[in-house]
C-alpha cells in the first residue's frame, strides 16, 4: 500500500517522492563488487540466498576485477568478486591499509572466441588468434573465411576476461589498438551478433545462439574440456575477502561452495561448476 | 503596425508582396511570409517603370530570399524532427514494455526481467538531493552576484568561475567527486557522495537562471521597498526574491532536469549497478535511471534479452526530464505574456 | 539607519559572498583533486611521451601511457560534429530571429531548447541500437560504431547549446540596424547576411565556441557510439576512442592510486584544460564583442 501510495506522489508530485522514501527494515548488509564475469553468478546466487536468509541483504555492483580488489582493499566492500588472481602490487596495496585479501574459487570459465553465424571459419589455432588480435592477420580469407577485413572485438583492458586473454593467448604480443573495446561479454555477444565480419572471445556462461563459438586447435569448447584443462583458454572465478570468510560472509561463501544451492547457480549461469565440491 | 512589433518584421502579408511574389512563381512558402518593405519597394520600381531589367533583377534577388530562407526552414525542421524522430522512437519501442509492474517492482533475476523502481527512487532522490544542495547555493549566490556586488573584481571573477564551472564536462566532475566526496571525505559510493556531485554540476544552471529572473524584477520595485524605509536585506526577502519567484522555479526545474539526466557524473559516485536493498540513509548506494540504461545496453548479462527493458528505461528517463522541462518552459512562458501585459 | 540593523546588513552581504565564492572553490577543488592524483603519473612517465605517445596499455606489465590517438580522435570528433551541428544551429538560429513568425517561434524554440534536455545516455542509446546499424548496413562498413556515427549524435546534441546562443546573439542586434538596411531597399535576405549576421558574428563565434567544448567534453555519446578503438583514424568510418570515453570505461575498474588510475586522472587534465580554453575563448569573443558594441 505504502509503495502504490509512494508511486502515485512520484508520478503526480515529484516532489513529494523524498519524503514518502521507503525506510527498510534494519538487515546486514554485505557490499559485492568487481568482475562482470562473475557478476550473473552471484546475482543469481544472491537472490536465493537472499530470500533463504531475509536477514542479510546483498548490494551487488559490476565494474570489474580491478576495481573489485581495489574496493577490497579501499574497504568499500566486503566481498571482491574477480576473473583473476590478485596482483602482488593489489595485495601489497592491501597490506599497507590493513587488508589481507584471502582467495576462495567459486567456478570454472572457459574463454570463447566467437564469431557472426554467417562467418565459414570453424576452428583457428592459438597462433592464428594471437595474429589477428595482434594486428598481422587482418582479412578472414588468411584463415579460411570470406575476402572480408576482420573486426576484432575485445574487452576493455582492465577486466579480468582482457587479461585473461592477454595472459593465455596473447603473451607475449599486445592486443593492437585497433580492436573494438567493449564494456562486458554481454556488450561483445552483442556486438559479434551484429556485425558480419567481428571476432570476440566471451566467458562461457554467455554463449547463445546468436554467436558461433569457434574451435580452438580443434577442440571444442565444453564444461569437460574446461574442467580437464584440456581447453586451452580456461580459468577459475573467484571471490576475495578481507581474512578468511566469517559471519554473513561465511554463510554466503558457503552457499556459493553448495553442489546443491551456489554451484546450481554457477551451472545455471552458464559456467562450470567446481568438481568434488 | 505597432512599435513593439517592429523589430520583428509584421505579421501580415501585403497584399502588394504576395501578387509578385506569385508573379515570380515562387509562390509556395512565400506567401505565409511577410515583407512590407520589400512589397513596397518593388510596387515603386514597377510604377515607375524602372523597365523589365530591374524587375529580373529584383525577381532574382526574391528568389534568392527565398531560398536562403526555404534552407533555413529545413535546418529547423531537422532539428525538430531528430527531437521528434528519438521520443517517437522511444515511444514506440518503449511504451509495449510500460506496465504497471515495470513501476513498481525491482530487477529479477539478474536484471533481465522485472521493473525499475529503485530506478525511479535513486534517481528522484539524486536529483532532489542535489537539487536541495543546489537551490539555496545557488540562490545566494545569484542574489549577492546580482544585488550586491555588481561589477566589482570579485563578482567578476566570480562570474567567471561559474561560467568555467558550466563548462566543465560531467566526467570531470565524476573523477571529481570520486576523488574528493567519495574517497577522500569518505562518503564511499553512495547518494550523499552522487547528490552533492550533481549539485556542483548543477550549480551554474541555478545560478544563472536565478540572475536571469532578479534582472527581470524591476528596479522600481526595489526602490518603492527602500524609500519605505526597508533594508537592503528585508527588500530583497520581501520584495525582490518573491518577484523573482517563477522564474528561480524555472531554474530548479531545470537543473532537477539535468541532474536526472546525468550519467557520467554519477558512474563513481552514487549508482551502482544493481542494488537489493532499499535506500534508507544518504549512505546507501543507489541504482539511476541513466546509469541502469547504460549499464542494461552495455554490460549487461543477456543484452539482446534485456531490449524492451532498456527502451522502457529510456522512455521513462526522457518523459522525465523532459516533463520537467515542458513545466519550466510553460512557467516561463506564462511568466513572460504576464509580463509583456 | 540603527547601527545593530547597519551591522547584520554587512554580515548578511559577507555571508552572501562567502556563498557566493563556493563556485570558484568548487573549480579550484575539481582543478587541485584532478592534479594531486594526476601529476605523481609524470615522475615517471614524461608529458611529452603521454601527450605523444602512441599507445595506451595501462595495464601491461611495463605499462604504457600513450594519449595521441585519443587526442587525435577527440579533435576529429569535435570537428566532424560542428561541421554538422555549427551551420544547422546558426541557420536555425537565423530562422528563429529572422524568419518564424511570433507563434511559430514561441512554439519552435522550447522545442529546440529541450533537445538540449535529453538525456545524453539516451543520444547514445539511440545512435548505438539505431544509427550504428542502420549506418553499418547503409554504407558496408566494418562497424557501425565509429567516428561519424559518434559525430553525427554529438552535433544532434550540440546544436541546441549553438542555437540558443546565437539567438541571443542574433536577438540583441538592434532593430535599428535592420529596419535602415531595410529602408534603403535591401531585401530582408540581404539585412540578413550583409547586416544582422555580422553585427551577431562574435556571437555566433561564441556559440561555436560553447557548442565544441559541450561535443569535446561529452562522454556518454562517445562512450556508447566511437568504437572504443584507440588508433589514429585514418578515414571517417575508423572506430575511435575520444578521451572522455576512456576515462569514463577504465576509472571504476583502475587501482586506487596505481599508475593506470593516476593516468586516467591526467588525462581529466588534458580534457578539463581543453574545455576551459574553449571556455575562456568563448568568453573572450563575447567580452570583444560587448565592448567593441557598447
Amino acid at each position: 500500500m505504502k509503495r502504490t501510495l509512494f508511486i502515485t506522489l512520484t508520478a503526480l508530485c515529484f516532489a513529494a517522492a523524498i519524503f514518502a522514501a521507503p525506510a527498510a527494515a534494519a538487515a546486514e548488509e554485505i557490499i559485492i563488487t568487481g568482475s562482470t564475469t562473475v557478476l550473473p553468478v552471484m546475482q543469481k546466487a544472491g537472490e536465493a540466498f537472499m530470500a533463504a536468509d531475509p536477514g542479510i541483504s546483498l548490494s551487488i555492483s559490476g565494474g570489474g576485477s580491478g576495481n573489485g580488489i581495489k574496493a577490497l582493499n579501499e574497504g568499500l566492500c566486503q566481498v571482491a568478486m574477480s576473473s583473476r588472481d590478485i596482483k602482488e602490487s593489489e595485495r601489497k596495496e592491501g597490506k599497507g591499509k590493513g587488508v589481507n585479501a584471502v582467495r576462495t574459487a567459486i567456478a570454472v570459465d572457459a574463454l570463447v572466441p566467437v564469431v557472426h553465424p554467417d562467418n565459414p571459419v570453424k576452428n583457428l589455432t592459438v597462433e592464428q588468434l594471437r595474429g589477428i588480435y595482434a594486428g598481422r592477420i587482418t582479412k578472414w580469407k588468411e584463415v579460411g573465411g570470406k575476402d572480408e577485413n576482420i573486426v576484432m572485438i575485445s574487452r576493455d583492458s582492465s577486466s579480468g576476461t582482457f587479461e585473461t586473454w592477454q595472459e593465455l593467448i596473447m603473451a607475449p604480443d599486445r592486443t593492437a589498438p585497433s580492436a573494438l573495446s567493449q564494456a562486458s561479454n554481454g556488450a561483445v555477444v552483442q556486438a559479434v551478433a551484429g556485425n558480419r565480419r567481428a571476432v570476440g572471445y566471451i566467458g562461457f556462461g554467455y554463449l547463445n545462439p546468436s554467436v558461433k563459438k569457434i574451435n580452438v586447435n580443434g577442440l571444442e569448447a565444453t564444461a569437460e574440456s574446461a574442467l580437464s584443462r584440456k581447453w586451452p583458454i580456461a580459468r577459475e572465478l573467484y571471490v576475495f575477502t578481507n581474512g578468511a570468510p566469517a559471519g554473513a560472509v561465511k554463510k554466503l561463501t558457503d552457499y556459493l561452495l553448495d553442489p546443491q544451492k551456489g554451484q546450481k547457480a554457477v551451472a545455471e549461469t552458464g559456467y562450470i561448476p567446481l568438481s568434488g565440491k | 503596425m505597432s512599435a513593439q512589433s517592429f523589430p520583428r518584421f509584421p505579421a501580415t502579408p501585403h497584399p502588394g508582396y504576395v501578387a509578385s511574389a506569385a508573379a515570380a512563381g515562387t509562390r509556395a512558402g512565400l506567401a505565409s511570409q511577410n515583407t512590407l518593405y520589400d512589397g513596397t519597394t518593388s510596387r515603386r520600381e514597377t510604377e515607375a517603370g524602372t523597365g523589365a531589367h530591374l524587375m529580373d533583377r529584383m525577381q532574382i534577388r526574391r528568389i534568392r530570399e527565398y531560398l536562403l530562407f526555404t534552407l533555413l526552414r529545413l535546418a529547423a525542421f531537422v532539428n525538430i524532427f531528430a527531437l521528434f524522430g528519438v521520443c517517437a522512437f522511444l515511444l514506440w519501442n518503449g511504451l509495449s514494455a510500460l506496465s504497471w509492474e515495470f513501476l513498481t517492482e525491482a530487477p529479477r533475476n539478474s536484471m533481465t526481467e522485472g521493473g525499475i523502481f529503485p530506478c525511479i527512487v535513486g534517481t528522484a532522490l539524486l536529483a532532489l538531493g542535489s537539487l536541495g544542495v543546489s537551490l539555496p547555493l545557488g540562490v545566494a549566490s545569484a542574489v549577492y552576484l546580482h544585488e550586491y556586488a555588481g561589477a566589482s573584481r570579485f563578482a567578476r571573477s566570480i562570474r567567471l568561475g561559474v561560467n568555467n564551472l558550466a563548462g566543465v564536462p560531467s566526467i570531470v566532475f565524476g573523477l571529481f567527486g570520486m576523488s574528493f566526496f567519495v574517497i577522500a571525505c569518505g562518503f564511499g559510493i553512495s547518494l550523499l557522495s552522487g547528490l552533492l556531485t550533481l549539485a556542483v554540476l548543477t550549480l551554474p544552471v541555478i545560478i544563472g537562471t536565478t540572475e536571469e529572473a532578479l534582472r527581470q524584477v524591476p528596479v522600481t520595485l526595489r526602490e518603492a521597498s527602500l524609500a519605505l524605509g526597508a533594508t537592503q536585506s528585508r527588500t530583497i526577502v520581501r520584495v525582490v526574491l518573491p518577484a523573482a519567484l517563477p522564474g528561480i522555479l524555472t531554474g530548479g526545474i531545470l537543473g532537477l532536469a539535468r541532474a536526472a539526466g546525468e550519467t557520467a557524473a554519477i558512474m563513481f559516485t552514487g549508482a551502482v549497478f544493481f542494488s537489493r536493498k532499499e535506500v534508507d540513509s544518504l549512505f546507501s548506494p543507489v541504482m539511476a535511471l541513466s546509469n541502469h540504461i547504460y549499464v542494461l545496453a552495455t554490460s549487461g548479462t543477456d543484452i539482446d534479452k534485456t531490449r524492451p527493458l532498456q527502451y522502457g528505461t529510456a522512455l521513462v528517463l526522457v518523459l522525465l526530464v523532459l516533463g520537467m522541462n515542458l513545466v519550466a518552459v510553460i512557467l516561463r512562458d506564462r511568466l513572460q505574456q504576464r509580463r509583456r501585459r | 539607519m540603527p547601527v545593530a540593523s547597519l551591522r547584520r546588513e554587512t554580515a548578511v552581504r559577507r555571508i552572501l559572498a562567502v556563498i557566493a565564492g563556493c563556485s570558484l572553490l568548487f573549480l579550484g577543488m575539481i582543478m587541485l583533486f584532478l592534479f594531486i592524483e594526476g601529476l605523481p603519473l609524470f615522475s615517471t612517465v614524461s608529458v611529452s611521451d603521454f601527450l605523444s605517445g602512441m599507445f595506451w596499455y595501462p595495464t601491461s606489465e611495463p605499462p604504457e601511457f600513450g594519449i595521441f590517438p585519443m587526442l587525435v580522435a577527440s579533435c576529429a570528433v569535435t570537428l566532424t560534429a560542428s561541421a554538422f551541428a555549427i551551420p544547422l544551429g546558426v541557420m536555425t538560429a537565423v530562422w528563429l530571429t529572422e524568419v518564424a513568425r511570433p507563434g511559430v517561434r514561441r512554439i519552435c524554440k522550447p522545442l529546440i531548447e529541450m533537445t538540449a534536455a535529453l538525456p545524453s545516455v539516451v543520444i547514445g542509446f539511440f545512435g548505438m541500437v539505431v544509427a550504428a546499424p542502420l549506418l553499418q548496413d547503409l554504407f558496408d562498413l566494418d562497424s557501425g560504431l565509429n567516428l561519424f556515427t559518434a559525430s553525427l549524435m554529438l552535433a544532434f546534441m550540440s546544436v541546441p547549446t549553438i542555437c540558443s546562443v546565437a539567438e541571443d546573439a542574433l536577438f540583441a542586434v538592434p532593430a535599428s540596424l535592420r529596419a535602415a538596411s531595410l529602408a534603403l531597399g535591401a531585401t530582408r535576405r540581404e539585412t540578413t547576411v550583409r547586416v544582422v549576421i555580422p553585427a551577431a558574428f562574435s556571437g555566433i563565434g561564441t556559440a561555436c565556441m560553447l557548442g565544441m567544448s559541450r561535443s569535446i567534453g561529452e562522454t556518454m555519446v562517445v562512450l556508447m557510439t566511437a568504437g572504443g578503438a584507440g588508433i589514429l583514424p585514418g578515414s571517417l568510418f575508423d572506430p575511435v576512442r575520444p578521451i572522455p570515453s576512456v576515462i569514463a570505461a577504465e576509472t571504476a575498474e583502475a587501482s586506487f592510486r596505481g599508475e593506470h588510475y593516476r593516468a586516467l586522472f591526467a588525462v581529466g587534465i588534458v580534457l578539463f584544460l581543453f574545455t576551459l580554453a574553449f571556455n575562456l575563448a568563448a568568453r573572450h569573443i563575447s567580452e570583444k564583442n560587448s565592448a567593441g558594441g557598447r
